[in-house]
């Protein structure tokens, strides 16, 4: 194989700091007139592939994917200001939004189209916290997966991965091609500069629809309802040590 | 005509089961005929991991009937131990090494050739580090939309599951005829291990390569309870200021109350605490009887993995912090007072 061809796909989410609203109508989480930006995650796998760049001279191309609504390119500037070489924006709107087996079947097309070997994908978006796409596509495409990625190592076709486990980490060893999910751990993202953002502007940006990769995007689930979760009820505030102690036995916790 | 007849006939026998009982039952009693669950279960070292059982707890509200699923070498004496808990009709075993590690690469295969020998309707396992990098792939081989993290089960094709780091809770219905599902443990309690007798059987084993190689793991030891199934926790943030305060004061107030140790986010980020410890959107989700936390500000994202917690109590120098906004019982004070204070007091008792 010569060469890394990385595939980072990207999402567009309601920003981590904004706390989400359920509409009116219990029918979604409030979306319009809100702060959105790129999945902390996926800024995590953009900067991995950045990185491997930096690392290795092995890097080929970095190319960015996103399906999603117009407003989805943004985030895709973002990636190539941060270092991404061109992006794909496959645009849906959002009240035809994929789910993660779609995205996956999507993205297994990608694959194949740009003859990608490694995916870089976030181990979950912030919004749905669902957690399969790159399970799904390894899946697809029958390839290795090192999901909750702490640490990376590429040397020729060889990827030794350190993962994130209930008690620990864990170490894989895999060959190319592989898909690659990123924990928190994995890395500090940088910001794009400025001359870097103006020099994104110029990067290539191609447009696409579901139609181009003849998918069948019919969703398997159906929402029934989005509600607030029980809000908590007011506590109180003790003046000491032995309030709290107290306070604690009253309501059969110690 | 003869549509006519049929039609009469049914409404005539449909009147007739009406009369003899009521409609729901005799739904349930037919969808539990057709549904069957399997439970993948976890293993260690042939040790029955304990926390997996959660799904056994889940599949018991859906219904039907429930096989258990475990597969390692040694897990003979698993699938042993696993009979005994309440609700399994049966156990499938596969024993061979090569399932050890769970690595999705060749368990996925092997779960998708026993769940179709078997026609189960319902795949359901923990949203444990096993469950989260497994299921989906089993999912896309199976081509079924997963449902992951659920916290209550509706119907059997219609289940509960929070989003937005728990801002907000989903209800959703599966068209998928076989239904993969992830369980939230802390919302399934653990069935009764003991009282069960169920049939223990060898699976299906297709013996698919694993192109990923496992090669060692670094598991932090402790003898403290397990962070996710702990009755108790205590959890420290950004206010502990480093490391060795960190060790320096949760440790001897977890002890005093036999609770397990969390931490925040960016106790983690800072180097306080290993990774493992996290509790929140990103880390794990806890919910025990009572959840202490000092120098934890409640950033939405920690709240998400901690606010199902039957009792939460909070030590915090800042009165305008988020936190208090949820505790049950809050203290403002300096945590390197009131801990060590709270430390004495209780082992004192």
């Amino acid at each position: 194989m010569s060469g890394l061809r990385i595939l980072v796909p990207i999402k567009r989410v309601i920003d981590y700091a904004v706390k989400p609203r359920v509409n009116r109508a219990q029918t979604a989480v409030e979306t319009a007139h809100v702060q959105h930006s790129m999945n902390p995650f996926d800024e995590l796998s953009v900067e991995e592939a950045v990185r491997l760049r930096e690392r290795t001279s092995e890097v080929t191309e970095i190319l960015a994917f996103s399906a999603g609504p117009q407003k989805a390119q943004d985030i895709l500037r973002t990636a190539m200001a941060m270092g991404a070489d061109r992006s794909i924006h496959v645009v849906v709107e959002e009240k035809n939004a994929l789910e993660p087996l779609g995205v996956a079947k999507l993205l297994k097309k990608v694959v194949e189209e740009n003859k990608s070997n490694l995916v870089i994908l976030g181990k979950q978006s912030i919004d749905d916290d669902a957690g399969q796409t790159g399970q799904m596509l390894a899946g697809l495409l029958n390839w290795s997966q090192a999901t909750q990625a702490s640490k990376v190592e590429v040397k020729g076709e060889n990827v030794t991965v350190i993962r994130e486990v209930d008690g620990g980490v864990e170490t894989l060893k895999a060959k190319l091609p592989m898909i690659i999910t990123t924990d928190l751990r994995l890395n500090e993202p940088r910001y794009a500069s400025l001359p870097n953002i103006m020099k994104a502007k110029k990067k290539k940006l191609e447009k696409k629809t579901l139609a181009d990769y003849g998918l069948d995007t019919e969703t398997r689930l159906k929402t029934i309802k989005v509600t607030e979760p029980a809000a908590r009820q007011g506590g109180v505030k003790v003046e000491d040590v032995d309030g709290m102690i107290s306070k604690l036995k009253e309501l059969g916790a110690l | 005509m003869f549509s006519v007849a049929r039609q009469s006939a049914l409404r005539q026998a449909r009147t007739q089961l009406r009369f003899a009982q009521p409609t729901a039952l005799l739904r349930h009693s037919a969808l539990s005929r057709l549904l069957s669950t399997l439970a993948v279960l976890e293993q260690r070292d042939g040790k029955l991991n304990v926390s997996s059982l959660a799904a056994i707890t889940a599949g018991t509200k859906l219904g039907g009937s429930i096989t258990a699923f475990v597969a390692g070498s040694g897990v003979k004496t698993v699938a042993d131990e696993a009979a005994k808990v309440k609700g399994i009709e049966k156990i499938i075993y596969v024993e061979n090494g090569a399932y050890d590690k769970g690595l999705p690469e060749n368990f996925a295969p092997l779960l998708v050739e026993n769940i179709k020998k078997g026609g189960f309707t319902h795949i359901l396992a923990g949203h444990s580090a096993f469950g989260k990098n497994l299921m989906p792939r089993v999912a896309a081989l199976l081509d079924s939309q997963q449902i992951s993290d659920i916290t209550e089960i509706e119907s059997e094709d219609t289940f509960v599951r929070p989003i937005y780091a728990g801002n907000a809770i989903l209800t959703v219905q599966s068209s998928d005829g076989i239904k993969i599902i992830t369980v939230r443990g802390t919302a399934f309690p653990s069935p009764e291990v003991e009282g069960g007798s169920a049939t223990i059987e060898e699976g299906v084993d297709p013996k698919a390569d694993s192109p990923t190689e496992w090669v060692s793991e670094d598991l932090a030891k402790s003898d403290r309870p397990d962070l996710g199934s702990a009755d108790k926790v205590v959890s420290g943030g950004r206010g502990l200021k480093s490391k060795e305060e960190f060790d320096r004061l949760m440790p001897p107030l977890a002890d005093a109350l036999g609770a397990a140790i969390g931490a925040s986010r960016a106790a983690v980020d800072s180097g306080f605490a290993d990774n493992s410890l996290q509790v929140g959107q990103t880390g794990k989700n806890v919910a025990p009887q009572l959840y202490l936390c000092a120098g934890i500000s409640g950033a939405i994202q920690h709240l998400a993995g901690m606010k199902d917690s039957k009792v939460i109590a909070a030590i915090n120098k800042d009165p305008d912090a988020p936190i208090f906004q949820v505790a049950d019982v809050g203290l403002v004070g300096d945590l390197f007072d009131k801990v060590p204070e709270l430390t004495e007091k209780l082992k004192a008792q």
